[in-house]
């Protein structure tokens, strides 16, 4: 058999993950919030795809964190796969409205529109607070899982399981979405729009699909957060959370799908860590990161290491690498 | 709504719109000419806020005349401009100017991250608060109403005077005349010798300045917080689409729209009051996808 490094090292780094809370409980919830923050990842990355960016993708997250934190109270308590299901509904809805609108506009200005979204959603949530609970947010009660009522330690478990099964099937189905033919066509909106039109493709439908799927992967991993860490603030939603995610893609690298959860685990490591020993410099350390990152290795951590292997990732690792 | 509260929504609004002039000015014209959406502006603002802020409340505190507020701003402007915008732009923008946009914005997202902590380091979570500046001016008396001279009067003066004084810069001298030449062909004015290089730098001093002399005048207004720069970026980029990217005649009158339009809606819906710039950003949008005053660009095959 042939000793492959591209496939062993990912398959390697999906067994440490499934194995090390086992080994260390403590980094059970970080894995988790890490997972469910590299949901959102992949989201942007779906977007990056077609070249554009959006500093607004914290709403998505936030929309579906509130809808399964409001689930969770109007049906005290609530059961986990419901307030899933709804919260990713509501980011849908969301996106199909907002989406129709900003899949007009390119660049900056998708970014900008999508930022001044976001922002509305951010300040709604901050100013009516007799529902929302204002900058204090909700908490979110722990659901039932399955209609069973279960432990603290044993829902934690179960979560952060379910989190990592969630994540490699949205990676996996994320792969297929984006070589697809939508996928390809999102592609070229990147490359060549004008000529996309010319085969008589609509650019903006293409772009308007794959807004639509990254909008309901954020509303996955704000759904799974907001369970995961038992309460729900207007910070969800806010832009810096959106830079974040943005930061994570080019950190994991843009090209691939691995590089969505590879980027979201080392950036929360660092942040915790970093936050734990240079509390007042962590946002430094990462803006330092990011620089180098982004001056030196520009199809981030998954393109350094197709690199490495001196093999090319995927056709689109290679395109965000130029 | 009576006629004073009236007046005063909309001395509040111009006296805001100015200053939110001052920040989007210098955003709007780092983009014209270097094309990059410059997300740490927030920050020279900030700190053009705090170095004005921490060396006023130290010198007035050894006795010091107020009147000296005045040419400290300037000078804080200027020093945060050349000292913190010049070294970003000649170590770190010069190197990316060929790579995509995204990767543009995100150079200056974590400059604003680094600045964010800078600050910190630098002038710690305390909010400043130094209002001599606004007290030595006084307060005039309008309809009726009492306001304060700084906001009413110099406020609205200084933007009207960086604006004119900016169309003057353009259009009538060389360096200016230089600025709009890289500005519209970058090769080309290379190539008949103009050092393109030397007016990515200027500009980028100059906008960078003008953010921070914004925060200067701000800090007499209001305290001097963390987060302040994070706010001001977000809304003076809402000020920048609204107008057009690149455009300063519109930054003008798009930053008036914004500032009236909060102010108003303070009186009137307090809830709003934060949602107002991004509602009118996307109306304009919508019915005028370059902003109020932005060229749509021919499409390339």
């Amino acid at each position: 058999m042939q000793f492959n490094l591209r496939t062993v090292v990912p398959s390697l780094i999906v067994l440490a993950v499934a194995v090390l809370p086992l080994l260390a409980p403590t980094t059970q919830v970080l894995l988790t919030l890490a997972l469910s923050k590299g949901l959102a990842v992949l989201g942007v990355i779906v977007l990056l795809q077609a070249g554009q960016v959006s500093f607004g993708h914290a709403l998505f997250f936030g929309v579906s964190a509130y809808a399964a934190a409001f689930v969770g109270k109007g049906f005290g308590g609530g059961e986990l796969f419901s307030m899933l299901a709804i919260g990713v509904v509501a980011s849908l809805a969301i996106s199909v409205v907002v989406g129709l609108f900003v899949v007009r506009y390119r660049h900056i200005f998708f970014g900008m529109l999508n930022l001044a979204v976001s922002m509305i959603f951010f300040s709604l949530l901050e100013k009516f607070y007799h529902v929302t609970g204002g900058s204090d947010g909700l908490s979110v009660a722990r659901p039932l899982f399955l209609g069973i009522e279960m432990e603290r330690e044993g829902f934690e478990m179960v979560l952060f399981y379910l989190v990592l099964v969630l994540a490699l099937g949205a990676a996996w189905l994320t792969h297929r979405f984006l070589n697809s033919p939508i996928g390809n066509m999102m592609r070229t909106i990147k490359t060549n729009e004008v000529r996309l039109e010319y085969l008589g493709v609509s650019a903006r439908n293409t772009l308007l699909v794959g807004y639509i799927v990254s909008a309901g992967l954020c509303g996955l991993g704000g759904a799974l957060a907001a369970v995961a860490q038992g309460v729900v603030t207007p910070e969800y939603a806010w832009w810096i959370r959106s830079g974040e995610f943005v930061f994570i893609a080019i950190l994991g690298g843009s090209g691939s799908v691995g590089g969505a959860f590879v980027g979201s685990l080392l950036y929360e490591a660092v942040r915790t860590y970093a936050s734990a020993f240079a509390g007042d410099v962590w946002q430094m350390i990462l803006g330092i990161v990011l620089l180098f990152v982004i001056l030196f290795a520009p199809s981030g951590i998954t393109g350094l290491f197709a690199r490495l292997t001196g093999r090319k990732a995927s056709p689109a690792s290679e395109e965000a690498g130029q | 709504m009576n006629p004073q509260l009236f007046a005063l929504a909309i001395f509040d609004g111009i006296a805001y719109a100015a200053l939110v002039f001052l920040v989007a000015v210098g955003l709007t014209l780092i983009f014209g000419v270097l094309r990059v959406l410059n997300v740490a502006h927030g920050s020279f603002y900030a700190m053009g806020a705090y170095a004005t802020a921490s060396v006023g409340a130290a010198i007035f505190a050894a006795g010091y005349s107020p009147w000296l507020a005045f040419p400290l701003m300037l000078v804080a402007a200027v020093l945060v401009g050349v000292i913190v915008g010049g070294p970003i732009e000649k170590l770190l923008l010069s190197r990316i100017y060929e790579m995509e946009e995204v990767l543009q914005i995100l150079v200056t997202f974590a400059v604003f991250m680094i600045l964010e902590d800078v600050q910190r380091l630098i002038w710690g979570a305390q909010p400043f608060f130094e209002a001599s500046a606004l007290m030595a001016l006084g307060n005039v008396e309008v309809f009726g109403i009492t306001y304060t001279a700084y906001q009413l009067i110099l406020l609205p003066a200084v933007a009207v005077s960086v604006l004119i004084g900016l169309r003057l810069f353009l259009r009538r001298t060389l360096s200016g005349k230089l600025i709009l030449a890289v500005t519209e062909d970058r090769e080309a004015a290379t190539s008949i010798g103009i050092n393109a290089e030397r007016v990515y730098l200027v500009t980028f001093i100059v906008g960078a300045s003008l953010a921070a002399f914004g925060g200067a005048l701000a800090s007499a207004t209001t305290s001097v917080q963390p987060g302040m720069g994070a706010d001001m970026i977000v809304l003076s980029f809402a000020v920048v689409a609204t107008a057009g990217l690149g455009q300063i005649e519109g930054a003008a009158l798009a930053a008036l729209l914004i500032g009236l339009g909060r102010s108003f809606a303070i009186y009137l819906w307090p809830e709003l009051e934060v949602l107002i710039p991004y509602l009118i950003m996307l109306l304009v949008l919508l019915i005028r996808p370059e902003g109020l005053f932005g060229k749509s660009r021919t499409r390339k095959i």
